[in-house]
């Protein structure tokens, strides 16, 4: 230890100066380091604090879709103003007026409303839908011509949205679509257990519609069922095969290295500029119909391609070497190599990404919008070339319509789609954690 | 005649050669009292692939060209003035031959010669589809025979159906350069038809913005000014303010996960966290226009300033909320991969924890959390549905956060969504905005990779 540099001989005064230097300045640093955990907390709190406000404002909002103010009515089917010839003929049966006989029956129960201006908003309280549900109800069953029966009729959207609170009566009257006569009318009806909110089926079963009460999220579930279909028969087996060639076979060339750059690259354009390629190519070039399913996973195909060659690349790259090597050892050869030992050991981590893939595939809007998804569809779709809309697109277009019910139904909506992706991710969790292997 | 049934045909003959194949090299085998060179189920796939691919890639051609050939041929044989007509007025009659053809409602009153053309187009339609499928009936009894006479004990079926298996893996990941060129060959020949009716200069220095051309010689204020400098401003300033918000929450949030929170708590707030990755932009585009642009617009108010409801701030803001995973989970991964032994070191030091983030541990991995930061702003400025939903439509050049401005991703889309026509210079000017696009974001991802790729190589 002699030779070790020794310390200039201090007197007491300076190691003392020093040591309350120090010990001045570890205050300030410690409360430094105080604050920068702070800032961290903070932005992780504030990172939180969104996803609590987006999931909270969501859920209040969406969960009264779920639900529609109905209202039991006795209508008398008379068979003068249905079938007056007596005939049932299914085609007179279903050109019949039933608009007027709900009408007849909501102003049997509040025989003073006289006036035609009264009469209209009376009327207008339930739902032009509620027409076509007595006409189904005819067609289905013609022996309730001429009787008296009570039905449960969909209340119109105003109304729906002033029960369930959301438009306050205190409001003044000229600024809300329901007036204090049809207030007085709905809390009469209210008063004799006619009105009841009901589970709201025609969101789950009907197409889109203008009116927010008949308007359903089935038709664009469907475009979104055969969207993905064809995006997952076109990009997942196309995926796996280029993660194979590339991660097994691919010679380590330029042609490879300009393939694997092109792919990452890929991944990162924006989604927008896929659309713009589905337009000029698909649509204008090869003549495909617009509007289609067909078009749309195409397009969404190509999107997710990357996304499932880079998951199953590393999929791959996870199979240790020397189960390759025992097969080949075996006399393998190098495809039943991959195809007997490494895909099947690969599959549940490609499976995985195929899944993110496909939920970032549903969630996606913009390159739709470009191949005309976008338009208003009521048909519930039967192909992939009819034409459709899908969620995501549906919450778009409805979150551009003006009625109050429609941020209600939106928010619904948004709700479905979510529970979809949350599904998905859950099921690719559950699949890697599974799966797992560690070698 | 439908398609799939030409196909469904096709797969059960095919299934039918596997079969055959596979038994043909068995008896063959036998016969001859030879082994095998491969397992018999090679020779199944040797005849069912040498079967199946010509006859499918002659269907799948045929049915490619099909519609245009038999709609030509149906033109030639109209009236000789009708010949002669320009192209759009070709493609509309040929529409309606083919709405004629299928029992579709047609545009104009059904004259003689068009029924005449619409029977004309049946007829070749139906020889067409006829001949198809002889053709290929010809084809895979060729090759059929040809793979039964090629079966022998000795044949190398393994290798040879193997070789077809690599072929289609290559072409496979031949895909993706397939994707890239097309995106690039579209976007470059629909912007060239774009710049032969605005001039390039006007268009990427123009600070004027109104694509709405004229009908009509007298129009007011349908000008037709392509000048993109507006939609590029706006694009900025709203990627700047969403950078604003997603750099120092990401960043941070990355910092406090990778340096200070306990496992427990990194493990449940990570997922939390990638659940805003996952969401879908246009439930962020709901959200700002449903919730946010109200609260500022009021907000704004109450301290007397006129916030505009498509504000930049609330389509900025939206969309920092999305990059903030985007960001930190990025950085997470590059803040974990410095080494621990230079944390340590300058723990050894004396450094307290927050110093040895700041003066050791954000040095050594800048170029990492550079790098996801330009990969967020590429992703910031291709974002489409917040910006369409949330800001607005008109093309205002202002660096203030509080007013509409627009950008070239809502331009595309309002440019493009409900309009039919593809010449006018308002539908090409969405695939010139699209190219500079494509262009801006991959650029920024190139510089993006190659800085995290130099910074992976230095600690590997």
């Amino acid at each position: 230890m002699t030779d070790a540099a020794t310390p200039l001989p201090q007197t007491t005064l300076d190691r003392n100066r020093k040591s309350d230097l120090v010990a001045a300045g570890l205050k300030k640093r410690y409360a430094a380091e105080r604050r920068f955990k702070l800032y961290g907390i903070s932005a992780v709190v504030i990172a939180l604090f969104f996803v609590v406000l987006l999931f909270s404002t969501i859920i209040s909002n969406g969960y009264p879709a779920f639900t529609q103010t109905m209202v039991k009515l006795d209508v008398t089917l008379y068979e003068q103003d249905i079938d007056p010839d007596g005939t049932r003929d299914p085609e007179i049966l279903s050109n019949a007026n039933y608009r007027k006989l709900v009408r007849l029956a909501l102003f049997d129960l509040f025989p003073e409303v006289k006036s035609r201006s009264d009469k209209r908003k009376l009327s207008s309280m339930i739902s032009s839908g509620a027409a076509f549900a007595l006409r189904k109800a005819v067609m289905d069953d013609p022996s309730l011509i001429n009787q008296r029966q009570q039905f449960l009729f969909t209340m119109s959207d105003d109304i729906d949205q002033f029960y369930k609170g959301s438009i306050s009566s205190k409001s003044p009257e000229s600024d809300r679509r329901v007036n204090d006569k049809q207030i007085a009318w709905l809390l009469r009806l209210v008063d004799r257990g006619l009105v009841e909110k009901n589970f709201n089926t025609t969101f789950f079963t009907g197409g889109d519609s203008r009116e927010p009460e008949l308007a359903g999220i089935w038709g664009a579930a469907v475009g979104s069922f055969f969207t993905l279909l064809v995006t997952l028969v076109l990009s997942f087996p196309i995926g796996i095969a280029s993660a194979v060639y590339l991660e097994e076979f691919a010679p380590k060339n330029r042609l490879t290295q300009i393939i694997e750059v092109n792919i990452n690259n890929l991944a990162a354009v924006p989604s927008i500029v896929f659309g713009l390629l589905g337009l000029a190519i698909f649509l204008n070039f090869f003549g495909l119909p617009r509007s289609a399913p067909l078009v749309g996973g195409m397009v969404l195909a190509l999107m997710t391609l990357p996304t499932i060659i880079i998951a199953g690349r590393a999929a791959l790259k996870a199979v240790p070497p020397s189960i390759r090597e025992a097969a080949l050892g075996m006399g393998a050869s190098r495809i039943q190599t991959v195809s007997h030992h490494v895909l099947p050991l690969a599959m549940p981590g490609m499976l995985t990404g195929a899944i993110l893939g496909m939920a970032q595939a549903l969630g996606e809007t913009a390159p739709l919008l470009m191949i005309g998804m976008v338009a208003f569809i009521v048909d519930v779709p039967g192909s992939i070339t009819d034409p459709a809309t899908v969620l995501p697109v549906q919450v778009y277009l409805w979150a551009d319509s003006p009625e109050r019910a429609f941020v209600e139904r939106t928010s619904g909506a948004i709700i479905v789609l979510l529970g979809f992706l949350i599904m998905m991710n859950a099921a690719a969790v559950i699949l890697r954690k599974k799966f797992e292997t560690k070698w | 005649m439908s398609t799939s049934f030409v196909f469904l045909v096709l797969l059960i003959l095919t299934t039918f050669s596997f079969v055959t194949g596979r038994s043909h090299a068995l008896s063959s085998a036998d016969d001859q009292g030879k082994r095998l060179h491969s397992r018999p189920n090679y020779y199944g796939y040797f005849a069912a692939l040498w079967c199946a691919i010509p006859a499918f890639a002659i269907a799948s051609i045929w049915m490619a060209l099909e519609g245009n050939i038999t709609a030509s041929l149906a033109l030639s044989s109209l009236p000789e003035n009708l010949q002669n007509a320009d192209v759009s007025t070709l493609s509309l009659i040929s529409n309606d031959i083919r709405n004629l053809a299928t029992g579709n409602i047609v545009a104009r009153a059904p004259e003689p010669w068009l029924i005449e053309a619409a029977e004309n187009y049946k007829n070749f339609k139906q020889t067409s589809t006829v001949t198809m499928l002889a053709v290929v009936l010809a084809v895979f009894a060729a090759s059929f025979i040809w793979t039964r006479k090629k079966i022998n004990p000795a044949l190398r079926a393994r290798n040879s159906v193997e070789r077809i298996l690599l072929i289609v893996l290559m072409l496979c990941s031949g895909v993706a350069i397939l994707t890239t060129v097309g995106i690039i060959f579209s976007l470059i020949f629909e912007t060239a038809r774009f710049f032969t009716k605005v001039p390039y200069m006007d268009f990427l220095f123009g600070l004027e913005w109104s694509p709405q051309t004229a009908l009509r010689k007298d129009q007011v204020g349908s000008t037709g000014l392509f000048g993109a400098i507006p939609l590029f401003a706006g694009t900025l300033l709203i990627s700047f303010l969403a950078m604003c918000v997603a750099a120092p929450v990401g960043l941070m949030s990355a910092i406090y996960m990778a340096e200070y929170a306990p496992s427990k708590i990194r493990g449940t707030v990570k997922p939390v966290l990638e659940i805003l990755a996952g969401i879908p932009t246009v439930v962020y585009g709901f959200f700002a226009a449903l919730t946010v642009a109200p609260f500022f617009r009021d907000a704004g108010e109450s301290v007397g300033l006129l916030v505009s409801s498509e504000s930049a701030l609330v389509a900025g803001g939206v969309m920092g909320i999305m990059l903030i995973p985007f960001v930190s989970s990025l950085s997470d991964d590059v803040i974990r991969a410095v080494p621990q032994s230079l944390r340590e070191g300058s723990y050894g030091l004396g450094a307290t924890q927050s110093e040895t983030v700041r003066q050791v541990i954000l040095p050594a991995a800048l170029p990492g959390i550079v790098g996801s930061l330009l990969l967020a702003t590429s992703r910031a400025i291709g974002e489409t549905m917040i910006v369409v939903m949330a800001a607005g439509l008109s093309a205002n050049m202002t660096v203030n956060p509080l007013e509409a401005v627009t950008t070239v991703t809502v331009q595309i889309v309002t440019l493009l969504v409900g309009d039919q026509e593809f010449d006018s210079a308002k539908t090409l000017a969405a695939f010139a905005l699209g190219l500079m696009l494509f262009v801006v974001t991959l650029i920024l991802n190139i510089i993006a990779l190659i800085t995290v790729n130099k910074y992976r190589e230095q600690y590997d």
